[in-house]
């Protein structure tokens, strides 16, 4: 059958697709429920994060999670993290990703089913879609229609509503990055940076156009993720499958009745894609296109419970259990899936990083030094005969009130040091200097030992002054002349 | 054309082509797809336009825009200077003396110091302004001239043995070739070690040092900073410490230039030359001198 002729002249390739609108249909059931609570808690913690306050006394902001840019401070709670600790966010990354493998792995698509924001922003849209236009059938009517005022006046309320969910998705991503009541009153009076108020437009744009319009093909045409996904899940993987060998051949329940035994479970009523966001006919397989949400679920057990056949034609199952029970064998429970050296691997990575991180959390200081000696000259002999070394020494105080330091200098027994910040006849083994809080303080520091000195190593050490002191020392060279006479 | 047929499955045509028995589907685009493929064009069109794009044979076309990136650097520079004309004004009205009493000048005046000795000095001075044989080493806290931030600056703007200039600094060490011996020659460096106890002292070389050496230098070898004559009792030599090179400047002395910088550099950069070098960790404290009695008597009025 595959020759030249088999091109049919009267279908020619045409350049582009017009998209098939998507309108799916209201329904209920457990993962509807379940789908109901994920996007409510997500858009809670989205739209409401910034909000929480939390006391970090005068010298630090009151935000409970803040990423402040400007001052390069990331507060999260009780936490607070320098720019040098970029590897506690880096680590939240890393479990971050492999959380979604170990999820992926585990029960399969259901970040993309349930929790990806693109889901949880379409899904609202497709509310607000129901809640102006009315259920599916009601808004394919209105889609074939043709313009009229009463169209134009419902697409423009739908579309108001849109931007209104897309303007406030916007707006509160910016909260994250500046006090959000501050930044709020700053916003309306037209006070606020100009980085805001593009931001906030970008995202709204975004929001409004991938949320309003883009919906299904975001996942299906955009989104490498799912790409990815096949290559973490396998045989052992839940994901939403249709049981062909209990379906099929498709038939009503008229047909079955005048014929028994000829037909499957599946009288074929569509309503399983009827529901579905993205329009996929999961009865045609896995695909991209199938985000494993579980409404077709929802959707066919109540069928079969009208039509008294057992619920769980569509259903959660791992490839193997399918061949399983298409072999005859009986449905295994799904939990089982769950724990496999797979998922365990990647639980065990996965909590080893985050016991990682709390250590390091933990035993962290909240005091720093860095210490960078001059190479250039690596030492100064001065007139009386003494060697000079100059160093850039880093105080850090990551705490936000001030704290007044005594760097102290360990080894080289007769050797002193001064500061910039002072003269040379106070040069001394100890020095106190205050400071401010959230602050790295950098000081140079020029140590001088008697002449004929030789190199050697020596450090600088810090202790805070006061209650419970902390301590933070750094390592370093001395340099001089090595045959001096 | 190759072999395009309907594929049965999808009832979409192949593009053709068969690798090892793979065949493509030709699955058209999506709309918004396509549409976004024509805008990049249009964009691309009209960016070609408004912006230099073509090179020609002379210069490229120039866009009806007139945008360059020469004059967006321009801009960025003129505007550089805006911001800091604040800061310049500063630098302008405070006296150099009084520039450590605002840390925050001080602290931008090391930094301009610091780029414009990059450009300036560091040919001479070194990259670490540690100098080389007869070029001083600013780091130290030997100063044949003075070491706060005003002699600095002077020195900078007037330069030393800058020919043609009436306000450089000049000392002019004489030649002792020909009016010492060589063996003389050896007892005076002798005894200039001596001085900071690299030799023994020798009763020749010291008669010698009386007679010919003690009135710049001092009778303890000291140096005098009014005349620019070098510390010799100290452990820094321009030109080496050794008993050979200094008995080689007693008989040939070899004197190098600072060049004047006043006429090459503006007065608020050689400033914060002066306020760089002076925070290299030799600089010295600055004392204030009344011109004169009278003058201090009034002030305490």
């Amino acid at each position: 059958m595959s020759s030249v002729e088999q091109i049919a002249p009267e279908r020619p390739t045409k350049l582009f697709a017009k998209r098939q609108s998507v309108h799916p249909r209201r329904i209920d059931g457990p993962f509807r429920r379940f789908k109901w609570l994920v996007m409510f808690v997500t858009l809670a913690i989205y739209y409401g994060t910034p909000w929480l306050r939390w006391d970090r006394g005068p010298y630090a902001p009151d935000q409970a999670v803040l990423i402040d840019l400007a001052n390069q401070r990331f507060y999260m709670f009780g936490i607070e993290i320098w720019p040098h600790e970029f590897y506690f966010v880096a680590g939240l990354l890393i479990m971050a990703g492999i959380g979604l493998f170990l999820v992926t792995s585990a029960v399969g698509r259901a970040w993309c089913g349930y929790s990806c924001p693109q889901t949880v922003w379409t899904d609202l849209f497709q509310h607000v879609d129901r809640f102006v236009d009315g259920d599916r059938n009601a808004r394919m009517r209105l889609d074939a229609a043709p313009w009229s005022a009463g169209k134009a006046a419902r697409r423009a309320f739908k579309w108001t509503i849109y931007l209104v969910i897309a303007f406030w998705t916007g707006g509160a991503w910016i909260m994250y990055f500046a006090d959000a009541p501050t930044l709020t009153r700053d916003f309306w009076n037209g006070d606020a940076a100009s980085v805001a108020y593009g931001t906030v437009a970008v995202l709204t744009a975004t929001t409004f156009w991938l949320g309003g319009f883009m919906r299904e093909q975001v996942c299906i045409y955009m989104c490498p993720w799912p790409r990815i996904q096949g290559a973490l899940i396998d045989e052992k993987s839940l994901i939403v499958t249709y049981k062909d060998w209990r379906g099929e051949p498709r038939g009503s329940v008229k047909k079955a009745e005048k014929d028994p035994g000829a037909f499957g479970d599946c009288i074929d009523c569509n309503l399983c894609v009827a529901v579905c966001p993205t329009g996929y006919d999961i009865r045609k397989g896995p695909d991209v296109a199938c985000i494993t949400c579980s409404l077709c679920i929802d959707a066919c057990d109540r069928v079969m419970k009208e039509v008294g056949r057992p619920r769980g034609l569509i259903d959660y199952a791992t490839l193997e259990d399918c061949r399983h029970e298409a072999a005859g064998g009986q449905p295994r429970p799904a939990w089982r899936t769950l724990l496999r050296p797979r998922t365990v691997i990647y639980f065990t990575i996965w909590a080893g990083i985050g016991l990682a991180l709390l250590f390091a959390l933990g035993t962290r200081t909240h005091l720093g030094i860095s210490v960078e000696p001059d190479r250039n000259p690596s030492f100064m002999l001065l007139s009386d005969g003494s060697v000079r070394n100059a160093y850039t020494v880093k105080l850090r105080n990551m705490q936000s009130r001030p704290r007044a330091l005594q760097l102290e200098l360990e080894g080289i027994p007769a050797a002193e040091m001064w500061t910039d910040d002072m003269p040379r006849q106070e040069a001394a083994r100890k020095i106190v200097r205050e400071i401010p809080p959230d602050t790295t303080l950098p000081l140079r520091v020029y140590v001088i030992a008697p002449p004929g000195s030789p190199p050697q190593a020596f450090g600088f050490a810090a202790t805070t002054q006061g209650e419970r002191p902390e301590r933070a020392a750094s390592e370093t060279r001395f340099e001089a002349p090595e045959n001096e006479r | 054309m190759a072999n395009r047929r309907l594929d049965e499955a999808t009832g979409t045509e192949t593009v053709g082509h068969e690798w090892d028995g793979i065949e493509e589907l030709d699955t058209p685009m999506p709309r918004w797809w396509l549409w976004t493929f024509f805008a990049t064009v249009v964009f691309a069109v009209g960016y070609a336009i408004a912006y230099p794009a073509w090179p020609l044979v002379e210069k490229g076309t120039e866009g009806v825009l007139g945008w360059t990136s020469r004059g967006e650097f321009a801009r960025e520079m003129q505007h550089e200077r805006d911001g800091r004309a604040a800061l310049m004004a500063q630098l302008t009205a405070t006296p150099i003396e009084r520039l450590a009493d605002d840390p925050e000048l001080m602290r931008a005046a090391v930094a301009g110091g610091r780029a414009a000795f990059k450009v300036n000095c560091v040919q001479c001075h070194g990259s670490g302004a540690a100098g080389s044989a007869g070029y001083p080493n600013l780091n130290d806290d030997d100063w044949l001239w003075g070491g706060d931030l005003k002699t600095i600056e002077y020195t900078l703007l007037h330069g030393i043995r800058q020919p043609g200039e009436d306000t450089t600094r000049t000392s002019l060490m004489p030649a002792f070739g020909g009016a010492l011996s060589s063996e003389q020659i050896g007892q005076v460096a002798d005894h200039v070690l001596s001085f900071s106890g690299k030799a023994k002292d020798n009763a020749a070389g010291a008669q010698l040092f009386a007679d010919n050496c003690a009135a710049c230098h001092g009778p303890a070898g000291t140096g005098n900073r009014e005349l620019g004559a070098p510390n010799l009792a100290d452990a820094i030599w321009l030109y080496g410490g050794t008993s050979e090179s200094i008995a080689q400047q007693i008989r040939q002395p070899r004197h190098g230039v600072m060049p004047a910088w006043q006429h090459r550099l503006d007065p608020v950069t050689i400033r914060m030359l002066a306020a760089y070098v002076h925070s290299l960790g030799g600089g010295e404290q600055f004392v204030e001198v009344a011109a004169n009695a009278a003058d201090q008597a009034d002030e305490q009025r």
